[in-house]
């Protein structure tokens, strides 16, 4: 089995993809189905884009984030995030922004921002991109960009959906999403 | 038992058995009356036509492992006596999101039917069901005898519904509301039970959140002498769990709330001196916050210690260390994985009598997080630990060289489970998949019953499993295997298999096919985001009329895709009451 070490991860082994029974794919797995639930079940390290990963050398690549794995009851999970948030400390609302395609991550204190617009408008400027306007229907179709955040539930969510208070009480960290994924994401 | 027979002979079997059995009814009836396990009375059920009659009527519990099974109307009918019911609704995988909402597992028919034919219904255990808060008001007026309601991993109620409990159950001796998906819309739930009640044995609410009404707690506690099993929730505080131990030191079973209050020396030494005073104490429980300066205070109230639950507590391994070493009758551990290595090695220097360890990850989506257990606590505890047989282990990194140590150590594994975090990582210092790891634990484990593998699997781990794994009753597989082959391995070995449950597995159709005549003999199987296809479904279902196959689509997926399929035997036929998201085949 070829073995590619990249940034330390064997990415071949985890990566999930198409393949039928005994063909030269060593992993036969199947990619994850889109689901309404989660706007990324898609990894960035690989899944969609195959050759893609002279894409991965700058950005440390953000993990598969795989629906209900590892195997933890939702209470379990919520009792977890629950601890990490006093933590994370008092007042702010600390939490990490990655941007596909960034060398680094931010962290940004939601409790600063009272709306979603100021939000959008603060990442806006901290990463120099445009995000565009949302819609209930479209998301933010017709950007580049969009944002997305991980609840309690360890799903990954488009911004805007929720109301702002449950929005930045089950927001554990956000990732800007560039790109054709993006864009797909205005018709789930 | 006088009453039995009269009743037996009022049955049209009972001239049958009048001639032919020699051996008296009222003899078998009390003979078979004490036989507990559910699966000895199936057994004896199956002996003749005597004994099936003599079982179901001196049948008091009845478990029912897949609600859909079975109907109300026909579990009634068969047992006229019933006095306690465990019933199972969801498949396991709803625990980790993978069933749609509305699935089903709805306990309210089965309460109707319960009320008709079960008035003096004294026990109800549910796990994975939905219940609402009319159903348990409904359960709360319609049984005047109830005792016990346990509920493990349900949704679809608040704690209203509990309200209702408290107020209508005037026998209530316990309420164990467990890990569920509740709506938590505060404490005053707890102050509904009457200044009159003093029933209570046992009383877990350590799942909820919001603040309840101490004063009501405390006289709760302090007039129900009998209580022997008492699980706070997070809003008590330390100095409130040394007021309520003063009037309860004969629990048996603690579950502390908060334990990280800023305590003065004088309450330190209040709560340490109470404590000391719980020598009935056998199972500890929730230490949430935990403060290692105020573990000390738990050392006198540990001797008898035979379950530790420490698993919301983030103890470092020093913490543990400590404890441990005032816990010499351990039996059942859990634990967070803050522990780390040299934590798992104070247990196994500690402990000699351990049989069960669960290890829980503190952070399981953090990607940076370089801490937690690898394959070395493991193994250091199988050297000190020889009656370990029950592991549920969540590591990021595992060797093969490692497993097949742990296995050599400990030969009696019946409940192996071990959750590599990394889908399909290989050993990472051969880089070889965990074939011969798995292939160990099933060569070696002969009594194992259930396992869950995980990390890079070839084909060859269902090999080795469906040739050695002789009493393997549940299996557990996800990101594994190569081939439909591998699928086919398991169908056609491990005679015992009752449950299978798998996800993102490349098996397919030929695969799925290859269980036919297996899937009667089994409880369940769950297969999903695997290659299974509409067809393969439906010809499952044409082949194999007394199973139902269930199928859950997800949106926007191809329409020939069998998304998630859940397949199990049922004398009940196809169930009526699914969501549109679920085609019954």
């Amino acid at each position: 089995m070829e073995v590619n070490y990249e940034n330390g991860l064997n990415l071949k082994a985890t990566e999930l993809r198409l393949g039928l029974p005994g063909s030269d794919e060593p992993e036969g797995q199947t990619t994850p189905r889109p689901n309404k639930r989660t706007s990324s079940e898609i990894s960035s390290s690989g899944l969609t884009d195959d050759g893609n990963d002279d894409h991965q050398a700058s950005a440390p690549p953000a993990k598969a984030q795989v629906v209900g794995w590892p195997p933890i009851r939702s209470y379990r999970k919520n009792c977890i995030q629950a601890k990490k948030n006093e933590v994370e400390g008092g007042t702010g609302r600390y939490v990490k922004v990655s941007v596909d395609g960034a060398a680094y991550l931010r962290k940004i204190d939601l409790h600063v921002y009272g709306s979603y617009p100021e939000l959008l408008e603060a990442l806006e400027k901290m990463f120099k991109l445009t995000i565009g306007a949302y819609s209930e229907r479209e998301g933010y179709n017709g950007s580049e960009y969009a944002p997305t955040y991980e609840d309690k539930d360890g799903d990954w969510m488009l911004v805007g959906d929720v109301p702002w208070e449950m929005f930045i009480s089950s927001c554990k960290r956000l990732r800007i999403m560039k790109g054709s994924e993006a864009r797909g994401l205005g018709c789930v | 038992m006088g009453s039995y027979s009269s009743e037996l002979k009022r049955s049209k079997d009972s001239d049958e058995s009048a001639r032919r059995s020699s051996f008296p009814d009222e003899v078998l009836e009390r003979v078979l009356s004490l036989l507990k396990s559910h699966r000895d009375r199936s057994s004896v059920s199956l002996v003749c036509k005597d004994w099936y009659n003599a079982e179901r009527w001196s049948r008091t519990h009845v478990f029912i492992g897949n609600c859909y099974s079975v109907s109300p109307e026909i579990v009634a009918r068969r047992f006229p006596r019933i006095r306690s019911v465990t019933l199972k609704g969801k498949p396991r995988f709803s625990d980790f999101n993978l069933v749609p909402e509305n699935w089903g597992a709805d306990i309210h028919a089965w309460l109707v039917v319960f009320a008709a034919k079960y008035p003096f219904l004294e026990e109800l255990r549910l796990k994975r069901m939905a219940i609402s808060d009319e159903s348990l008001e409904f359960l709360a007026i319609s049984f005047p005898n109830f005792k016990a309601l346990s509920l493990l991993s349900c949704d679809g109620f608040s704690t209203n519904g509990l309200a209702a409990i408290a107020t209508h159950c005037k026998n209530l001796t316990e309420l164990d509301i467990q890990e569920n998906g509740i709506d938590d819309k505060g404490g005053s739930w707890l102050s509904c039970f009457p200044e009159s009640f003093t029933s209570l044995e046992v009383l877990n609410f350590a799942n909820l959140t919001s603040d309840i009404n101490f004063d009501a707690l405390e006289k709760l506690v302090g007039r129900c002498k009998s209580m022997r099993v008492l699980k706070l929730n997070r809003s008590v505080s330390l100095e409130q769990l040394q007021r309520l131990l003063v009037s309860a030191p004969q629990l048996a079973e603690l579950g502390t709330g908060s334990f990280s209050q800023e305590l003065t020396i004088h309450e330190y030494e209040d709560l340490e001196s109470t404590l000391s005073n719980c020598k009935n104490m056998h199972t500890l429980s929730g230490l949430w916050d935990a403060k290692g300066i105020y573990l000390p205070a738990l050392y006198p109230a540990c001797s008898h210690l035979t379950f530790l639950n420490l698993s919301y507590a983030a103890l470092q391994s020093v913490e543990l260390a400590k404890l441990l070493a005032h816990c010499p009758r351990l039996k059942r551990l859990w634990v967070l994985d803050t522990v780390e290595d040299k934590g798992l090695e104070a247990v196994g220097l500690n402990c000699p009598l351990l049989e069960e360890l669960r290890v829980f990850p503190a952070d399981p989506f953090d990607d940076e997080i370089v801490h937690g257990v690898t394959e070395a606590g493991f193994v250091a505890v199988s050297f000190g630990c020889p009656r370990l047989h029950y592991v549920l282990y969540f590591c990021r990194q595992m060797t093969n060289a490692a497993v097949a140590t742990i296995v050599q150590n400990c030969p009696d594994f019946t409940h192996f489970r071990l959750c590599i975090m990394n889908p399909g990582q290989p050993d990472y210092l051969t880089n070889e998949p965990m074939d011969e790891a798995f292939g160990a634990v099933v060569k070696t484990c002969t009594k194992l019953q259930r396992l869950s593998v995980s990390g890079l699997l070839t084909d060859l781990t269902f090999e080795y499993i469906g040739r050695y794994a002789k009493n393997l009753e549940t299996l557990s597989v996800a990101f594994a295997g190569r081939s439909d082959w591998g699928m086919q391995c398991v169908l056609g070995g491990c005679p015992k298999l009752r449950k299978l449950e798998i996800r993102d597995c490349p098996f397919g159709n030929a695969a799925l096919l290859s269980g036919l005549e297996k899937y009667e003999s089994m409880r369940s199987l769950w297969m999903s985001a695997c290659n299974v296809t509409m067809n393969g479904c439906r010809l499952l279902a044409r082949e194999m009329p007394r199973l139902n196959v269930e199928v859950m689509k997800e949106d926007g997926s191809d329409d020939s895709q069998a998304d998630k399929v859940y397949v199990y035997r049922s004398i009940a036929g196809p169930r009526r009451d699914a969501p549109p998201s679920v085609l019954t085949l």
